[in-house]
């Protein structure tokens, strides 16, 4: 019993007790300050709004915790969309068969594997930083996108797809399953397998794991890979969504992934991070932003809301701070 | 002020005493240093050293104290800025300078920094810095950066930084930690230049071979209390090792002969152009080999190679006969080798993670259950039997590494690598920034896997080390095996006269 509590304790990680805490806390004031918040229409939109900005936050979690960062997770995702949206339109758009719309999803998880391990082979075996190596990848797949589409909208995807973006199954939104399953395998990916530890440890110290006997480098292919695997189910989520791509959709999310994931207390310099307070800090951050939007508050001050969260929880886990808050429980 | 009569002093400390939460860190301790002196402050890890500095330097306050006089003024109360205004300096072992910066910036420090901007005159540091620079009889180009240095060098650097503070008093905090032997040789020079110009010099090292060597005082701390101060002129190292440990550290020739038992590793004419040439040597199972050689010898080269970290340029390896070619260091490891890097900070351990990880992370294939996912139950029931096996004194297997003493963290080096069954250990300097009482542990560790019949080629460049814990020793020095001696055949100071010569 002790050892299973351990267990999910150290799965949490440390920050989880304070960050579910700041979520009890803003639960209970939107609920208050808005009667419309508790509804069953409200928790549904947020459960279909969060799943798309929750895939590509894990998307980013994974190249954090190895130390560095994947600045193309939107247009990754873009892409993908762009390329089930293609070989759909190959079909008959929106008469395509369920035989395209699997081979399209293929399709798109290839193109954003290969997305991802392209950047992961030049972070390895170049050497290149990780943020110029995924910059270089976001202007070229955003340049890429553009051209193909000339800036305009692919639209037209069969009625079916409606299931995926839009339906419900026993009361839970399809997104918010497809995250919670995605979530899951990511936590044990992350904290369960070989590869997760290594990615820990390459990001701990990359040259201390290599003389441990790691292999880091295919660590970084691989965990670029995955992250570009991730991107492309948030690309055929998002095509689902939206009935269209058009590359640049999501793009305001990019930074967004990075603030979920140091809420959630990943180590920004690599070696630390878990799945479930940046799950909880994802949820904490959609409820701001559909509370403020309930109450009437302006969407761009839900955004500036959202940056200032930030600050307040950097100051509330700083050393000083933490010091101060001790002396006073002593006393 | 003191009488005229009394001898100068440049500190004087009585009864200071010092707790950190329930942690009794000093306990009426008295220190004294006279001007001029060379002073050494021994004690292992934990035994007070830093906290006394720190005190002195006014980066803590102490609970209690009787006495406090720097240069026979009384101190009330002193902040860092006021000690270094008292010339009272401190060169940390990181030595606290400025990589990027050059090395006129790095000496004027302290005249370039401050709320109120002033101008900062380039001629003028150009001189001072000279000036210095001078004084210390080293020749710097002052306008090289700083990292372009090498750590000897960039000691000289922190030095004359704390002389252009007009530094009456300073302490330096294990200054000879990586330095070569003539390196040393070279700073305890200088050191005796200043104290010859009237300033005191404290020493904090573990090296009680220098200490005695350059100090004429010591003064010993052990567990926050003061043992004594001594004469170094009468003190031995064993003596000076019990004081420190409370224990007598026997040092007695165990080598016994090997050469019977089966070869584990056999290299001929092993080459790697530019570092090392043809050097051959048997390696066999239960046998201790030690392989002795200046810093800059080829050691950690040739024991690269072995882990296949660089490839050979000429040579062939055997191990247990077949042919060995690592491709990798993982490689290596499966065939039965294991690495004890000589840099525990930043390649032997992951400071950032947890002593549980830092343990098996060269075995994760152990832990893996049918799924294959990590079972931390598996991970759990290993790394206690290392740590029961081996001693090690940790607080729970989920802190982080970083809060073990230096001893007990390469305890946990020995058992992450132990634990992938190796036939073949390299320990490269494997007691660097290890206490005496902790050194002798990880040696007892050391003979009982030799006796067990682990082959151990054991790297190091100090004599006593390899003398009492090796069955044969090589001798390496400028890429070559120049020499091959029998520990029961040998003294010590034959030993460093051939080695350090």
């Amino acid at each position: 019993m002790k050892t299973s509590l351990g267990t999910i304790r150290s799965g949490l990680g440390t920050d989880t007790s304070s960050l579910i805490a700041l979520l009890i806390v803003v639960v209970l004031g939107f609920s208050i300050a808005s009667p419309q918040f508790m509804t069953a229409a409200n928790l549904g939109s947020m459960g279909f709004q969060m799943p798309l900005l929750g895939l590509l936050t894990l998307a980013m979690l994974a190249p954090i915790i190895s130390g560095g960062f994947n600045l193309a997770v939107t247009y990754t995702a873009n892409m993908s969309g762009l390329t089930l949206a293609w070989v759909l339109l190959q079909f008959g758009g929106k008469d395509a068969g369920v035989g395209a719309l699997v081979l399209g999803c293929l399709a798109a998880i290839a193109v954003g594997m290969l997305a991802g391990a392209i950047i992961g082979f030049v972070v390895a075996y170049v050497g290149a930083h990780p943020i110029l190596v995924s910059l270089a990848m976001m202007i070229f797949l955003r340049g890429l996108g553009e051209f193909l589409t000339r800036g305009g909208d692919i639209s037209g995807v069969p009625d079916y797809m409606r299931v995926l973006g839009h339906e419900t199954l026993i009361g839970i939104p399809v997104p918010l399953l497809l995250f919670g399953a995605v979530a899951i395998v990511w936590h044990i990916l992350l904290r369960r397998t070989q590869h997760g530890f290594s990615v820990t440890m390459t990001g701990s110290n990359q040259m201390a794991a290599e003389y441990s006997g790691l292999h880091t480098k295919r660590t970084l292919v691989l965990l670029y890979t995955l992250s570009g695997l991730l991107c492309a189910i948030a690309g055929i989520l998002m095509l689902a969504r939206f009935n269209s791509v058009r590359v640049g959709h999501g793009e305001a999310l990019l930074l967004v992934t990075v603030l979920a994931c140091f809420l959630g207390g990943v180590d920004p310099f690599g070696g630390y991070g878990r799945v479930v307070p940046v799950v909880v800090s994802l949820v904490i951050l959609q409820i701001l932003s559909s509370g403020l939007n309930l109450i009437g508050a302006n969407q761009h001050m839900a955004t500036a809301v959202w940056g200032l969260f930030l600050i307040a929880v950097m100051v509330l886990r700083s050393e000083q701070v933490k010091m101060v808050l001790g002396f006073f429980k002593k006393s | 002020m003191t009488d005229a009569n009394t001898e100068r002093f440049a500190l004087r400390l009585k009864g200071i005493s010092k707790t950190f939460g329930g942690l009794q860190a000093l306990d009426d301790v008295d220190f004294e240093v006279r001007a001029g002196e060379v002073h050494c402050l021994a004690g292992e890890n934990g035994s007070g050293k830093s906290t006394l500095i720190k005190i002195i330097t006014g980066v803590y306050q102490p609970q209690k104290a009787e006495l406090f006089e720097l240069f026979g003024e009384a101190v009330r109360s002193i902040s860092p800025t006021g000690a270094r205004n008292r010339g009272v300096s401190v060169i940390w072992q990181d030595l606290a300078l400025f990589s990027h910066m050059s090395v006129r910036e790095n000496i004027c420090f302290d005249d370039m920094v401050g709320l109120t901007p002033k101008g900062v005159h380039y001629g003028e540091m150009d001189r001072k810095a000279r000036a210095v620079l001078e004084r210390l009889g080293v020749p710097l180009e002052l306008d090289i950066p700083l990292e372009a240095l090498s750590i000897a060098r960039r000691q000289i650097v922190a030095i004359a930084r704390a002389l252009m503070n007009d530094a009456r008093l300073i302490f330096m905090d294990e200054p000879t930690a990586s330095l070569s032997r003539s390196e040393t040789d070279h700073l305890l020079d200088i050191v005796r230049k200043l104290s010859a110009d009237g300033v005191a010099v404290v020493f904090v090292s573990h090296r009680l071979a220098e200490v005695l060597e350059i100090a004429s005082r010591v003064t010993v701390l052990r567990d926050g209390r003061l043992v004594g101060v001594y004469d170094c002129a009468d003190m031995t190292q064993v003596r000076l090792g019990e004081l420190m440990t409370g224990q007598l550290i026997e040092n007695k020739v165990v080598a016994r002969d090997r050469v019977d038992a089966p070869k584990v590793m056999e290299v001929r004419g092993l080459s790697r152009a530019g570092e090392f040439e043809n050097v051959s040597f048997d390696l066999h199972a239960g046998e201790v080999l030690g392989l002795i050689g200046l810093i800059g010898a080829g050691r950690t080269e040739l024991a690269h190679v072995l882990m296949g970290m660089r490839a050979p340029t000429a040579g062939d390896m055997r191990v247990e006969g077949r042919p060995f070619r690592p491709s990798s260091i993982r490689d290596a490891i499966r065939q039965g080798l294991a690495y004890v890097s000589e840099d525990r900070l930043s390649l032997g351990l992951l400071q950032k993670q947890p002593i549980e990880d830092n343990t098996v992370i060269s075995v994760l294939h152990k832990l893996l259950t049918r799924l294959p996912l990590l079972s931390m139950r598996k991970r759990d029931a290993l790394v206690r039997s290392w740590v029961d096996k081996l001693g090690v004194k940790i607080g729970r297997p989920s802190d982080l590494i970083s809060t073990l003493s230096g001893g007990n963290q390469q305890k946990i080096v020995l058992a992450k690598w132990l634990a992938t069954e190796p036939k073949l250990l390299i320990l490269d300097s494997p007691t660097v920034g290890v206490d005496i009482g902790a050194r002798a542990g990880i040696f007892r560790i050391v003979r009982s896997l030799a006796d067990s019949g682990l082959a151990i080629l054991l790297i190091s460049d100090e004599a006593t080390e390899v003398m009492f814990n090796s069955d044969r020793i090589l001798h390496m020095a400028e890429g070559q095996i120049v020499a091959e001696y029998d520990p029961r055949k040998m003294t010590v100071p034959e030993l460093e006269e051939r080695v350090y010569a």
